[in-house]
Order: C-alpha cells, then structure tokens, then sequence
C-alpha cells in the first residue's frame, strides 16, 4: 500500500486474471452453444465457437415452448404490485413511527426489527396454509403477499433514511398550514427518492431470482413465472443443452442488463442491505 | 379539509392509518406462522384434516433420532466449509480492489456480476459445465491432463461441494461488495500514520484493517452460516438431492415432509429446530459484538 512492491503487483493481476476467468469460463459453454445449428451441435466440439453468433432460432424456439412470454408478464406483474405496494406500505409507516411519539412505539419498533431474525425459509410450511386460506394458492397474487408481507427489508431502508430527513422542513410546512397527509406524501415522499431506488432495485432482483416461492405457490401451466417457466422447459428438454443454454441465456440476460445500467445504486443497495 | 383538523386529531389519525396494516401483516406472516409452528410441532396434523392429537416431544424425538432427518445436516457443512474460504477470497479481493489499480471498477463489477444472475439460470448453467461428458470443466481438466472423466454431481463423496462450489461463485462478489464498502469506511490517515511509525503491511493489516472491519466479517460469516443452514434451490433443481439423497438438505427434507408427505407436525418440529439454529448463531454472534464493543 505504500511502496509499489513489484511481486505484490504481479501478484494482485495475476489473482485478478484468475477471478475474471473463473467468473466467465461456466458462462462461455452456453453463450457458445445457445447459437448453434443442430447440425452444428452434433457435429462440433462443446467447446467451439459457432460459425455465427445471428443464428437466433434456438432463442426464439426456447422463447415460444418455454412459454416466456407469459412468464415475463406473470413476473412483471407481481414486482410491480408488490413494490407499488411495499413503497406505499413501508415509508408511510415509517414516516409514522419515525416523525411521532405515541404509546408503545418503542415495543412496536422492536417488534419489527426482532421479526428479522426469523428465518422465511422456515415459516413456509404455516405461511402455506395461510395462503391457501385466503384462497390465494394458484393466483399471482398469493406470491404478492407473500413478497409484501413477509420481507420488511424497506422498513429499516426507509426508517434510517426518514430519520436524517431535517423535522424543519416538516414545521415549515406546518407553518403553510399543510396537513401532516399533505407534509408526507408532498414533502417526505418526494425526498425518499434514493431509498426507493434501492428498495425498487433490491426488491425486482430478489422477486426475479426467487423459485422457491412460484415453485411452492404457482403451480398451474399459466402462472408461469421466469424461474419456473425455466425449470419446465429444463424439464421437458434435458440433454437438449443447446436449447437449455438459449433458454439460460434469455432468463440471465434482463438482470445482467440492469446491473451494467444501474450498478451504482446497485452496489449502494447491496452494502445498506447487507449492513442492516 | 383536513388541515382543519388539530394537529393532535391528525396525529391520531396518521398513526393509527399507517401503522394497522404492515401490523397486520408481520403479525400475520412473522408472528403467527412461528408461534404456529412451536404449537403444530407437538402435533401429529396431517395439514388437512379437524383433528390433531397433542402428541408431546416425539416429532421432536424424530428429529434428533432417525438419520435419515438429522443426519442431512452433514451435508450442509460443505457449504459453510465453502463459505469459509470463499469469504477469505472475498477479504483478499477487497483489498485488492480498496488499492490503487487500474480497471478496479471493471473488476469490481464482473466479480460481483454472477450475485444478480437468477438462481434457477446458474444451477443449470453449472448443470452444464459439471456435466460429465460434455461439460466445460472436464474438458479443461482433460486438456490440462488431470483426468476428464469425473462425475461433479454424480459422486456421493463430492457431490455436495461441487453444489457449494457454485455457491462460491455466485456469492463471493457479493461478500466482496461488502467488505469492500467497509474499508472504504477506514480513514485513510490511520493508514499514513502507521507508515510513519514504520508499520509494514501485514501489521497495517493485522492492526488497521481487520479491527475496523471486524463488525463485517462477523456479519458476513453470520449470512455464511444461515445460508449453510438454509440451502435448498441449487441441490433441488439441480440434482433433486441425489445422488441416493447424498446431497439432500435439512431444507429440502422439511418441504418433503410437508408438502409430499403431509406430515405437518414433523415438518413443524424441523422448522423449529432450524429456527433455533438461526436464533443461537446470531445470538452468539450479537454476544461477541456487544463483547467487543465495550
């Protein structure tokens, strides 16, 4: 850190040389066979390269039998609701714990910030019936609640943001003689602009990625989600590893897009998520 | 209109409004299922039918005695074993990429690229490369002359840290981010001041580094452990727990239980008992946060 030490040099590109190939060599075999001919698939090694990389049938055969097209709407639909709903849900009530004082807030804080240490995975058998109860087994939005009412990461997000919100501005707005409903959907709202970013993007990444929840949940043809319209067509094309690694690279693509346009608020999210 | 009201009316109004509905809903997808779980754990319910008998500690008695359900927890020790390492390597590149270096934002940003990748996509992915007769890795061993021929997913013996190894990959980047985060938290005068007093940088790192993100490693080793305790989607989509259930996880067993067998009580039971896992590791580790901290 201090001298350029020349071993230490050489050292850190060579380990980072590894990294990079260890993190791209599992995804070259897919990028190189989603694009081959069946001929070429039998006749070429696993390894090679296509003779070119325009040969889109196998994505648009993939697309079609793995039923995606339905897959990305089921998907978009439940993100959207669920954060349409988790942005209202999560910062109105923490606007209200943070900008008051009332009886037992203290207790009611608590009781949200000790809920973190329970493990989702293992309130899933009760979970379960609750849904099914509701009659929600077989419809978008069971997983929606689900996705709503079981992760409160958005509240500790907002909670620490609403915190560093100056009260000024609230009194000023008082002052103006606006409503305390006025003051947090026109002043305090407007502000939590960055938490939302982070909560948008944390929440659409771990609502995409997740299969354990549409797999349990959505089990009809027609509520395919993204993960589970993959296990299907795995399902049903195993060995056929040329129409599998179309199928992976479409799934894979829209996140790794995200990613490259969005990494800042990204990584920001990741580390306030983790640090919780 | 309703500025008209008193402050204090709207305060009430606020309060009661915003908070009864995510109440509810932790009250009802937090609280209740985990006070549900203790009470059908002393049950023998099946999930669908009125009755269930009180049935005392023997779901309990079931989990601890029969392998076949405790026993699976061996398996989960190769993905904390795998987490180990993978959050040395996760400290390392941290640091390299805390340094002066050119391309570290492009770095940073391909070795945490797989974090966001969807699981279901890199368990098949992996399908591919660990696959034995066409897959990319026994084709790079065979070219570098170390045998060609294993069977990654097939082997009993293996078979589990071949489905960590994946793990490694997926999650290292995000470890990284995070310590990375925290050293960016470590002002940079203590660094210039221990050069003054001749600190080489091992001790700059046994002495700056490690006390400062010591809170982080205790965090990330932390997420290392529940996730080892909580692996399901990789050994499910991709091997199903096979071969002969070497690779089964405790997780996969309490779905088993439930939701083919419809043994809820059981099912119940393992859920408590991996709930208390989860509960004694952050306990522990909130013991030595609090310890250090004082």
């Amino acid at each position: 850190m201090t001298k350029a030490n020349p071993i230490w040099i050489g050292m850190k590109y060579i380990s980072l040389l590894i990294a990079v190939f260890v993190v791209l060599y599992p995804p070259y075999i897919i990028v190189a066979n989603a694009f081959k001919t069946p001929d070429e698939y039998l006749t070429k090694s696993t390894m090679s390269l296509p003779d070119s990389f325009v040969h889109f049938s196998n994505f648009a055969d993939a697309f079609s039998q793995a039923d995606m097209g339905r897959a990305f709407g089921n998907t978009i639909i439940i993100v959207c609701v669920t954060l349409l709903l988790n942005v209202l849900i999560g910062a109105s009530f923490c606007y209200a714990v943070t900008r008051f004082k009332f009886k037992l807030q203290g207790p009611l804080v608590g009781l949200f910030l000790f809920a973190t240490i329970i493990p989702q995975i293992t309130t899933q058998v009760i979970n379960f019936k609750t849904i099914q109860g509701l009659g929600l087994t077989n419809h978008l939005m069971g997983p929606t609640l689900l996705y709503v009412g079981a992760d409160i990461l958005q509240i500790y997000i907002y909670m620490q943001f609403i915190r560093n919100i100056p009260y000024d501005l609230d009194e000023a707005a008082m002052m103006e003689g606006a409503s305390l409903f006025k003051i947090f959907y026109v002043v305090i709202l407007p502000l939590l602009g960055p938490a939302t970013a982070t909560i948008i993007i944390l929440k659409t990444i771990s609502i995409y990625n997740d299969m354990f929840t549409p797999f349990l949940y959505l089990t009809k043809p027609e509520l395919v989600v993204v993960s589970t319209s993959l296990m299907r067509f795995f399902g049903s094309n195993s060995g056929n590893w040329q129409m599998v690694s179309a199928a992976i690279l479409i799934i894979m693509i829209p996140t790794a897009v995200m990613f490259v346009f969005l990494q800042r608020y990204i990584f920001a999210g990741v580390t306030q998520g983790a640090v919780k | 209109m309703l500025s008209r009201l008193p402050f204090e009316t709207q305060k009430r109004i606020i309060i009661v409004s915003f908070i009864a509905l995510p109440l509810l809903l932790l009250l009802t997808f937090s609280y209740y299922p985990a006070l549900e779980l203790i009470r059908l754990s002393f049950t023998n319910w099946d999930g669908m039918s009125q009755e269930k008998d009180w049935i005392g500690f023997a779901n309990y008695r079931e989990v601890f005695t029969n392998p076949e359900i405790f026993g699976v927890f061996k398996h989960n020790i190769a993905y904390f074993v795998v987490g180990i390492v993978q959050n040395i390597a996760a400290i390392y590149f941290a640091i390299v990429l805390n340094g002066k270096l050119k391309g570290r934002y492009f770095f940073r940003l391909l070795l945490f690229l797989p974090y966001i990748l969807n699981g279901v996509a890199v368990a098949y992915l992996f399908g591919y490369v660990f696959d034995t007769t066409d897959g990319s890795l026994n084709f790079l061993l065979g070219k570098l002359g170390l045998g060609g021929e294993t069977s990654w997913l097939g082997s009993e013996s293996f078979v589990n840290y071949t489905l960590a190894s994946i793990g490694f990959w997926r999650f290292m980047g995000f470890n990284m981010v995070i310590y990375l985060a925290a050293l960016q938290s470590i002002p940079a005068d203590l660094y210039e001041a221990a050069s003054i007093d001749g600190a080489n940088n091992w001790q700059k790192f046994r002495f700056i580094t490690v006390p400062n993100i010591y809170k982080i490693i205790e965090l990330n080793l932390f997420l290392t452990v529940t996730g080892a305790l909580e692996v399901f989607d990789l050994p499910f989509v991709l091997t199903n727990g096979g071969p002969a259930g070497a690779s089964e996880t405790f997780v996969m067993k309490i779905i088993e239980t439930a939701f083919q067998f419809n043994d809820y009580g059981l099912a119940s039971a393992m859920s408590v008992v991996l709930l208390i896992a989860v509960v004694v590791v952050l306990s522990i580790q909130r013991y030595f946060l609090n310890r250090g901290r004082d």
